[in-house]
């Protein structure tokens, strides 16, 4: 103690104390740091959802209402969450190009960043269903064989048995599964865009959800196996009665026009 | 210049020297006869039935093919031996498809091709190509033949006196009429009778409401407005022998209406708080009808687009179906659960004779 006196006049003895003031200080912080970044990330949101209300004031308002209430011309957005949006607007089916029996899907409008501002915003307006996690979604982590059974007990009626899609009524229609970001997928199961019932997780939880994408990832990218080949559209015996017809038959014709026609004679006069 | 063409143009020879030199009063001069019957153009050569060298060449070709055919057997085989059955290969524009099922079809398919080619190469080229014609016959038998079989059959029935031995006669005829109804028995084989199996199903008065994706009963709050849930009775076990043949009267899905939208008052009061349970049996035969669109609440069948409104009472609003589907009553136990309050009130499923 006594040397640590004696040397408290040292030429060195100030940089020593900064330094101690300053590791004193950064310990302080680090305990009250959580605090802090909660305040940090809650005033993010809501920078996140003030930016989202101004996109949402320049693109969505004039359908869906000043403030997502609604109007003639489109839904109400209280409660959709922001899988929805996520959904819809990442896919490029909003903003809607034009009205029509059904939101087609086109190139994205908004980037990644400016859609989770609007699914801030709309996310704030009721709850709703948030964007999941990758875990949630990886199709390596779920289950082919059981996501087939569901996919053919839940969704086959529409998108068809290896998710190729069909019609409904009044030009809507299922769209082709194939090549769908498995994220898009978990989103539809779970909001239920336009046509489409939702399967919430309370009816079909999350693992569930994981299986049947697996099952679509393990059948229906380009570059799933198809031991066949040629699957035609995979529409069944209507386009594949369409070929033998037009294609098989013409073929056997053909040939048996060769086979009945004048054999080539060795004079022509 | 061949005789066939001399004909040709005997006939239609336009240059004027078959015309009379002059008209003479109306008279025409007497033409051929334009529907006469040609006859078969006269015989012409093939360029292998004077050429033999042309010929071997085609006998050549016929053996190539016949060759190709031997060598495409030996690589079905070689293929069969070789390719193990789950190798995925890629070939445009079939996609990622299996090596062994493309490389059997393509042999076999090329081996049975060049034996019909190289046939009808043969027949083409080689052998005979004379026509021939040949006249056909009267059908009909002449008067001779037919007054002797005439003839014989008389003799015969006197001599086996069957209009004289009435006994023998009818006793045949009860025999002869009486065998068949052996065969008519045993159509009873085809299968128990269905008594009244069609009218009932596994659905009881206090059955739970089991998620089929689950397997867990649901409760009320589990199903959300525009969602679809499909649905079992409980009891249903998926491995047991006759689960198909229940599930096949008692599937059901579960749909939740906004109250004010539910158009049936009937249809409300079976349900629970805007869930409605209908079976999910098309009425017309027996697809799932659960496309259902939830914006509009109505359920197709997607075989035969049936549609349903499942805010109606699930009346058939298009399509061949020839019922409602039928509703299942609902209601929510002490626990907390979905339950029947019953089995369905009409059949489910397609319209049988006896449906009523």
């Amino acid at each position: 103690m006594k040397k640590l006196s004696v040397r408290r006049r040292h030429p060195l003895a100030a940089l020593v104390v900064l330094l101690l003031a300053l590791a004193a200080t950064g310990g302080l912080y680090a305990t009250l740091a959580p605090a802090d970044e909660a305040q940090a990330e809650a005033s993010a949101q809501s920078l996140a959802i003030e930016e989202g209300k101004k996109l949402y004031d320049v693109g969505c308002s004039s359908c869906h209402g000043s403030g997502g209430q609604g109007s003639s011309d489109g839904p109400s957005l209280t409660g959709v969450g922001a899988a929805a949006v996520d959904f819809q607007v990442g896919t490029g089916r909003m903003p809607l190009q034009q009205p029509g029996p059904q939101a087609e899907e086109k190139p994205v409008v908004y980037t990644q960043a400016e859609i989770d501002q609007l699914a801030a915003y709309v996310a704030s307006l009721g709850p709703g269903p948030s964007v999941p996690n990758e875990s949630a979604y990886d199709p390596s982590a779920g289950d082919a064989a059981r996501g087939g059974e569901l996919f053919r007990t839940n969704c086959s009626q529409c998108h068809n048995f290896t998710g190729q899609g069909g019609a409904l009524t009044h030009g809507k229609e299922a769209p082709a599964l194939d090549n769908v970001d498995p994220r898009y997928i978990y989103e539809a199961m779970v909001t239920g865009p336009a046509s489409m019932p939702s399967f919430p997780n309370s009816t079909l939880p999350e693992e569930e959800k994981q299986d049947i994408i697996a099952w679509l990832h393990a059948v229906n990218t380009a570059d799933s196996p198809s031991p066949g080949g040629l699957g035609l559209g995979g529409f069944g015996p209507v386009s594949e009665g369409l070929f033998a017809w037009t294609f098989g038959m013409g073929a056997l014709i053909a040939v048996a026009v060769w086979i009945g026609a004048r054999t080539a004679k060795a004079r022509k006069s | 210049m061949s005789s066939r063409t001399d004909q040709t143009e005997s006939r239609n020879d336009s240059s004027g020297d078959h015309l009379p030199d002059q008209r003479e009063g109306g008279a025409v001069a007497e033409a051929d006869d334009p529907f006469a019957d040609p006859g078969l153009p006269p015989h012409e050569p093939r360029r292998q039935d004077i050429d033999e060298r042309a010929a071997r060449r085609s006998e050549r070709t016929v053996a190539f093919l016949f060759t190709l055919s031997m060598l495409a057997t030996v690589g079905f085989i070689a293929s069969y031996v070789a390719i193990p059955i789950d190798e995925i290969v890629f070939i445009w524009p079939f996609g990622h498809i299996s090596g062994l099922n493309f490389a059997l079809g393509l042999t076999l398919g090329l081996a049975l091709f060049c034996i019909g080619a190289g046939a009808i190469h043969w027949a083409r080229t080689l052998m005979s190509d004379e026509e021939v014609a040949e006249e056909r016959h009267a059908v009909e038998a002449t008067p001779e033949v037919k007054a002797h079989v005439l003839e014989e059959f008389a003799k015969g029935a006197a001599e086996s006196q069957i209009g004289r031995r009435k006994l023998a006669r009818n006793t045949l005829l009860g025999a002869l009429g009486l065998v068949p109804l052996a065969g008519v028995v045993l159509l009873r084989d085809l299968g128990p009778l269905p008594e009244d199996k069609l009218h009932h199903t596994a659905w009881q008065e206090g059955s739970l409401i089991i998620n089929e994706a689950t397997l867990q009963p649901l409760r009320p709050e589990d199903i959300t407005v525009g969602s679809l849930t499909q649905a079992m009775p409980e009891g249903l076990d998926p491995h047991a022998e006759n689960f198909h043949a229940e599930i096949a009267k008692a599937a059901v899905m579960l749909v939740r209406l906004e109250p004010e939208d539910i158009k049936d008052p009937r249809s409300a009061e079976w349900g629970h708080e805007g869930i409605l349970c209908y079976s999910k049996i098309c009425t017309h035969i027996g697809c799932p009808a659960t496309l259902y669109e939830q914006q509009s609440h109505h359920a197709l069948c997607p075989c035969h687009q049936s549609t349903f409104d499942l805010a109606d009472g699930a009346k058939v609003l298009f399509g061949p179906a020839g019922h409602p589907l039928p509703q299942l009553r609902i209601t929510v136990n002490d626990e907390g659960f979905l339950q029947a309050l019953g089995d369905f009130e009409e059949p489910p499923g397609p319209s049988f004779w006896e449906r009523g």
